[in-house]
């Protein structure tokens, strides 16, 4: 038996071996010599661009992709621009960045996705060097430029560029430079000579290791982990914070790949996204039962990708891709087939998108793709039924700018849901457009109203609310309609005043009007409006008595008093006189108050006397017990004895 | 903190943890140091979520309110709008941007397409780092209590037609429904309460697969329309809690109290230094003496308070009868407790006096008489002389709205001579312009000339029993205590339909508006809840469209009635009383 720790070699405190695990598959002329080179992560495909300087029409570079055993699985002619950087996505997808900035995005099986731009002030002064990073947001890419600037995007799917600041003193291109993800953020750690800067927008730059210049550096996939090697030849290994160096040892010219390790389970999710992202499919579903993912996140996501690349056969029919594909997914748990018909739209089979839509059971789902392909009316039917007003909105803003508008109206006419959400939106976006809206629903209540609020808002009011009485008419609503005739009346007469009188009364109500009238001593204007606008007795009454104890003209008063039978009785006027505190003025009405408020007036002038005498001569119990709480037991006491007896009185009847 | 809102039946904090969870989540994306920049609207409600010492630990130095022009000067990297996805905050938005920072919006409760398109439309969409949406529906508001905190939600509904509300309603129940198990029965009163049923039905279809595994914590579901009952919230509310709102208004948790009552009376000092800025007090269960006396009629508050004043004084006299270091060092420990319940009586006597100065009020009591005499059907089909006479001393107009509104609902709606009559007062008197809010409250149901000769409403009262002649408010063994007399409408619905069940009431749910209904849903086997003999059922009531404090206080009642079978609790859009209802509902055109 061998020695099994013979081919350990130790490290410091730790030991490690290696082993090969098999051969490569491929055949490689001329080696990787002039070769970009990039291996994806967790025993991913192998990307290689030969010869990636060549620009010569007539010989182009070679673009070829290999799975990590070598096996070929792609192979094309670079035809477009200077490639400075390969780099995998965390999702197996192919990014090639180019001199002039743009990054184009392939498969795994080499097929063109889609291209982004690192930023159009690349454009003059090229991409010197690429990084491909993985962060927890997704794969990003950095570039530094010419100018030693960098540039850099943490997420590719969700594209956002973040210029770095300049390195302060950097003249030319750095030594060498890596991605740092901490704290949530995006760095880029720079050696310029025997200096180190971490380049972001809060912390400063100006961290050194002992060492004479770095010439290369390296991040470890956790980025916990920085190696950097030194002109001297040393290899400084530690933690990326660049405060606990762990490991420093001498390096003599080979390259050394080394990876984290593991455990095997917690990689499972990944290692089986990988499994579909490389079209394994019955392998990955195997994983999923075995490792008992959720439907949702397992099977289901499997079986998505697989109709995904199913929609993609162009020589079979569309009925057959989708009865294959529902009979297949049948109702499996969180698919999303609207997932799926879009993928088929976008390969141009747009009638297979619309069958397998109608096996999609989120309605809101549908609605973009229905949209994207002009099936406006199903889309807002769609959307309707969501319940998700948004959604709705979103649909009718397209509608409204794809239709002319008499379609459009009718388009809504026919949804009232979507006809009433618009009008919210025209009430506060675009008042004509609701004007138009209630006049093709001959809507002449709301027109009514809409003439109203206009009459407010502009300058021609008579003429809003002569349109306003017009459809209140139309709309058989007598009521509103003579109380607008009647407003225009109230305006008409405020501004005549105003320019005879210079009394400012425009805005003010009929009441208000009245009022200020009184006040100021047009006391016949008054008297016009009271009996022109038909108002009832008891409040113009009511109105006089407080706009003339306002001005204290206690004489009027008295006047008015006397004119005729009070509509509202006296005590209004003994009470409003207290409230001026006129005692004196209140108590010549008391003795015209009806017997039932007698007492009330005697209280409210403070004649406890004649409270009492009132409420013994109607012998009611409630009201003398309203005199006695209003007694007090050391001044008052012979009336409260009189009251006391005349309740006893009360109480034996 | 929040500690009140575990004490329940259903542990709602662990609601609120799960939205202080990711508003977390989200401070944590803008990295760096932050402002924020609210949409006023939304402040009250975030504070019933987290407060600012949260958003600190996060890194947020500065808080600004949204308005127009620039965001002010801060040294600080992100800019965060907080914002409801409405267009005219988008075009607000769009002129605060400022480089070279950072920007980031994030919707409450959604992110929304139309308000994208618009921020496109600006030129400003790319300007953002991070455009994320805030999924606060349901915010828990005390340990029985969720609000949405929509104000215009009723008139959104009922009025505009816009049921965008109900939407986020059926959402908030599935994040519900998420924490705390699907709800496996659901009833339902009304157009909306039919709407947000089918839409959780159908969200729930949507999500086949991913079964809920949470042993269901409500064993049901009622939702109500607003509109079912309007009778309700137009009522004088006379519970302690409902005062405080009818008179101060309680917004988002907080009342403002006039701050004479509450100055601090030191020897010496004599009457100088009032106070001029209105008292702020939080109202909550958090509060012993006030979660004791809340629900309470006013009339038996007083005797709640000093009962308890005599507990607080015999407490502090103990320390007399600590005689060993021990016992005193008892007594100091009981200390902090205390004085709490000292100030927090002193602060509830004080507001009591102020409400029972106007319940004592001739004005007070005139307006309940009315409204007393329509609940009873007494007049309720002629030209009220009251009502006139507040017209004509041009008393506020909502007063005026709520009392007329309220003849017309117990008339089953006025005849149109009586209409008119009380429409051209409130014109002459209050200006024309009102003539739009009249026709909203028409719109809506509050108002309405009678069609039918035949007048519903005692039919509905009789059968419902909605006026109880003799309301023990000291000692109450009915609902109706919370009115003196009127138990409202939507509370003896939820009464009924646990007991003896809606059958029994067929005829009357016929005659309210809208359909009634019942759906199951189906829970995954295991999750059956095997109910222990005396164990009580859990309802979750929904009021879509508001809900009164006097309202929650009938429905707390119930929950604590010996075998009453039954404990609540208690979602609404938002906690509305008759003022702000009708405030809602108003058209104010503003003059050029």
């Amino acid at each position: 038996m061998a020695f099994v720790t013979a081919n350990w070699n130790p490290l410091g405190e730790a030991f490690y071996r290696k082993i090969e695990l098999y051969e490569m598959g491929w055949n490689l002329k001329d080696g990787l010599r002039e070769c970009l080179v990039a291996a994806a992560p967790y025993g991913g495909p192998i990307a290689l661009l030969k010869e990636p300087q060549r620009r010569s029409p007539s010989v182009r570079p070679q673009l070829e992709i290999y799975s990590s055993s070598g096996v070929a699985m792609a192979s094309f002619p670079w035809k477009s621009g200077v490639v400075k950087q390969l780099g995998w996505t965390v999702c197996d997808d192919l990014l090639c960045i180019q001199e002039d900035g743009t990054v184009l995005i392939y498969d795994l099986f080499g097929n063109f996705k889609r291209h982004f731009s690192m930023g159009n002030e690349v454009g003059q002064s090229q991409v010197v060097e690429a990084k491909v990073f993985h962060s927890p947001y997704g794969t990003g890419v950095a570039i530094v430029t010419g100018a030693s600037r960098f540039t850099l995007a943490t997420n590719i799917d969700d594209l956002k560029l973040r210029r770095l600041p300049e390195v302060p003193g950097l003249q030319g291109a750095p030594t060498c430079w890596a991605v740092l993800t901490q704290d949530r953020q995006s760095k880029v750690l720079v050696a310029t000579g025997a200096d180190l800067f971490i380049l972001d927008y809060t912390s400063p730059p100006g961290l050194s290791p002992q060492a004479t210049s770095i010439v290369h550096m390296c991040v470890s996939f956790s980025y916990k982990y920085l190696a950097l090697f030194t002109d001297s030849g040393h290899l400084w290994m530690g933690t990326a914070n660049l405060k606990q160096p762990s490991v420093v040892i001498m390096w003599d010219g080979h390259i050394l790949v080394a990876g984290e390790l593991c455990s095997q389970f917690s990689l499972s999710p990944s290692l089986f996204h990988r499994l579909v992202y490389r079209k394994l499919y019955p392998l990955a579903i195997e994983i999923c039962r075995y490792l008992k993912t959720p439907e949702y996140q397992g099977v289901s996501r499997v079986l998505k990708h697989w109709a995904c690349c199913k929609v993609q056969q162009k020589e079979e029919a569309d009925e057959v891709i989708a009865r294959a594909i529902s009979l297949k997914l049948g109702e499996a748990a969180g698919i999303s087939y609207s997932e799926i018909a879009t993928k088929a739209y976008e390969c141009g089979r747009t009638e297979l998108a619309i069958k397998l839509l109608e096996f999609e059971p989120r309605s809101g789902e549908q609605v973009p793709l229905l949209l994207k392909m002009k099936r406006s009316q199903l889309a807002l039917s769609k959307a309707i039924e969501s319940g998700d007003t948004d959604l709705v909105y979103t649909v009718v803003t397209y509608l409204k700018n794809e239709m002319n508008r008499g379609d459009f109206f009718m388009t809504l006419r026919n949804q009232p849901v979507a006809l009433s959400l618009y009008r919210q939106f025209c009430k506060h976006q675009e008042q004509d457009t609701l004007k138009d809206l209630f006049n093709q629903d001959d809507d002449h209540q709301e027109l009514g109203n809409f003439y109203v609020k206009a009459s407010y808002k502009e300058k021609a009011q008579i003429g809003h609310l002569q349109s306003a009485v017009d459809e209140y008419n139309k709309a058989k609503n007598e009521f509103a309609a003579k109380a607008t005739e009647e407003e225009m009346r109230l305006l008409r007469f405020q501004k005549k005043l105003e320019e005879e009188k210079g009394e400012s009364l425009v805005g003010f109500s009929l009441h208000d009007t009245i009022r200020t009238l009184l006040a100021v001593g047009l006391h016949k204007h008054a008297e016009q409006l009271y009996k022109d606008f038909r108002v009832p007795d008891k409040r113009y009454w009511w109105l006089k008595l407080t706009a003339l104890a306002e001005k204290e003209d206690w004489e009027e008063i008295e006047k008015f008093a006397k004119s005729k039978k009070s509509p509202i009785g006296y005590l209004p006027f003994v009470e409003i006189c207290v409230k001026h505190h006129n005692k004196y003025e209140a108590k010549k009405y008391v003795s015209r108050v009806t017997p039932e408020q007698k007492v009330k007036a005697h209280l409210a002038v403070g004649d406890l006397e004649g409270a009492a005498d009132a409420a013994i001569e109607r012998r009611n119990d409630g009201e003398i017990s309203t005199v006695l709480s209003r007694c007090s037991p050391s001044t008052d006491r012979a009336l409260v004895e009189r009251l006391n007896r005349a309740k006893a009185t009360a109480a034996k009847k | 903190m929040a500690a009140h809102l575990s004490y329940g039946r259903v542990n709602l904090n662990i609601l609120r943890e799960a939205a202080r969870k990711e508003l977390r989540e989200f401070l944590d994306k803008c990295a760096g140091s932050k402002a924020i920049v609210w949409d006023e609207y939304l402040t009250g409600p975030f504070g019933l979520i987290a407060q600012y010492s949260l958003l600190k630990e996060h890194e947020v130095e500065k808080m600004f309110t949204l308005k127009g022009g620039r965001v002010p000067p801060a040294d600080v990297k992100n800019i965060i709008f907080f914002v409801r996805p409405r267009l005219e905050l988008m075009d607000i938005i769009a002129e605060n941007l400022q480089p070279p920072r950072e920007f980031h919006i994030l919707f409450v409760p959604r992110r929304s397409l139309l308000c994208e398109q618009r921020l496109k439309e600006q030129g400003v969409l790319n300007s953002f780092t991070n455009i994320d949406e805030y999924i606060l529906d349901l915010i828990p508001y005390d340990g029985d209590l969720l609000s949405m905190e929509s104000e215009s939600a009723f008139r959104e509904c009922y009025l505009e037609n816009d049921q965008t509300s109900l939407y986020h309603t059926a959402k908030g129940l599935m994040t519900l429904q998420a924490l705390y198990g699907t709800i496996p029965q659901i009833f339902g009163k009304g157009e909306c309460a039919r709407h947000v049923a089918n839409m959780m039905l159908r969200m729930k279809r949507e999500f086949a697969g991913s079964q809920n595994q949470i042993l269901p914590v409500f064993d049901t579901l009622l939702l109500l329309d607003r509109n079912v009952d309007l009778l309700t919230p137009l009522a004088t509310q006379l519970t302690y809690e409902g005062l405080i709102d009818e008179i101060y208004g309680i917004t988002n948790g907080y009342v403002k109290l006039p701050p004479e009552k509450f100055a601090q009376k030191k020897p010496g000092e004599g009457g100088k230094d009032l106070p001029t800025e209105p008292k702020k007090l939080q109202l909550n269960s958090a509060e012993e003496l006030y979660a004791e006396i809340r629900d309470k009629n006013f009339n038996a508050v007083g005797a709640a308070l000093s009962k308890k004043a005599k507990i607080i004084s015999a407490a502090f006299e103990e320390r007399h009868n600590a005689k060993t270091v021990g016992e005193i060092k008892q007594f100091v420990s009981q200390l902090p407790h205390m004085q709490a319940a000292r100030n927090s009586l002193a602060n509830h006597t004080s507001i009591a006096e102020l409400i029972k100065d106007i319940t004592t009020s001739e004005v007070f009591f005139d307006n309940l008489t009315v409204e007393q005499e329509f609940m009873t059907g007494v007049d309720t089909d002629k030209v009220n002389t009251y009502i006139e006479d507040c017209i004509s001393r041009k008393d506020p107009l909502i007063k005026i709205l709520r009392l007329v509104c309220m003849q017309s609902v117990c008339n089953n709606g006025l005849k149109q001579k009586v209409l008119d009559h009380y429409k051209r007062e409130i014109l002459q008197t209050y200006g024309y312009e009102h003539i739009l809010t009249l026709n909203n409250l028409e719109k809506v149901g509050l108002l309405k000339p009678q069609t039918t000769t035949r007048n519903n409403y005692p039919t509905i009262r009789k059968t419902l029993k909605l006026w109880m002649e003799d309301a023990n408010e000291q000692n109450p063994n009915d609902i109706s205590y919370v009115y003196s007399g009127y138990a409202p409408l939507s509370v003896r619905l939820t009464q009924l339909l646990a007991r003896p069940g809606w059958r029994s009431i067929e005829e009357v749910l016929k005659m309210l508006p809208g359909p009634h209904f019942e759906e199951r849903q189906q829970l995954p086997t295991g999750l059956h809840k095997k109910r222990q003999q005396g164990e009580n059922r859990t309802t979750l009531v929904f009021f879509l469209g508001g809900v009164t404090y006097a309202e929650i206080a009938a429905l707390r009642f119930l929950s604590q009635m010996e075998d009453g079978g039954t404990e609540y609790v208690i979602a609404t859009t938002k906690l509305i009383n008759g003022t702000s209802w009708i405030k809602s509902l108003m058209d104010r055109p503003e003059p050029f």
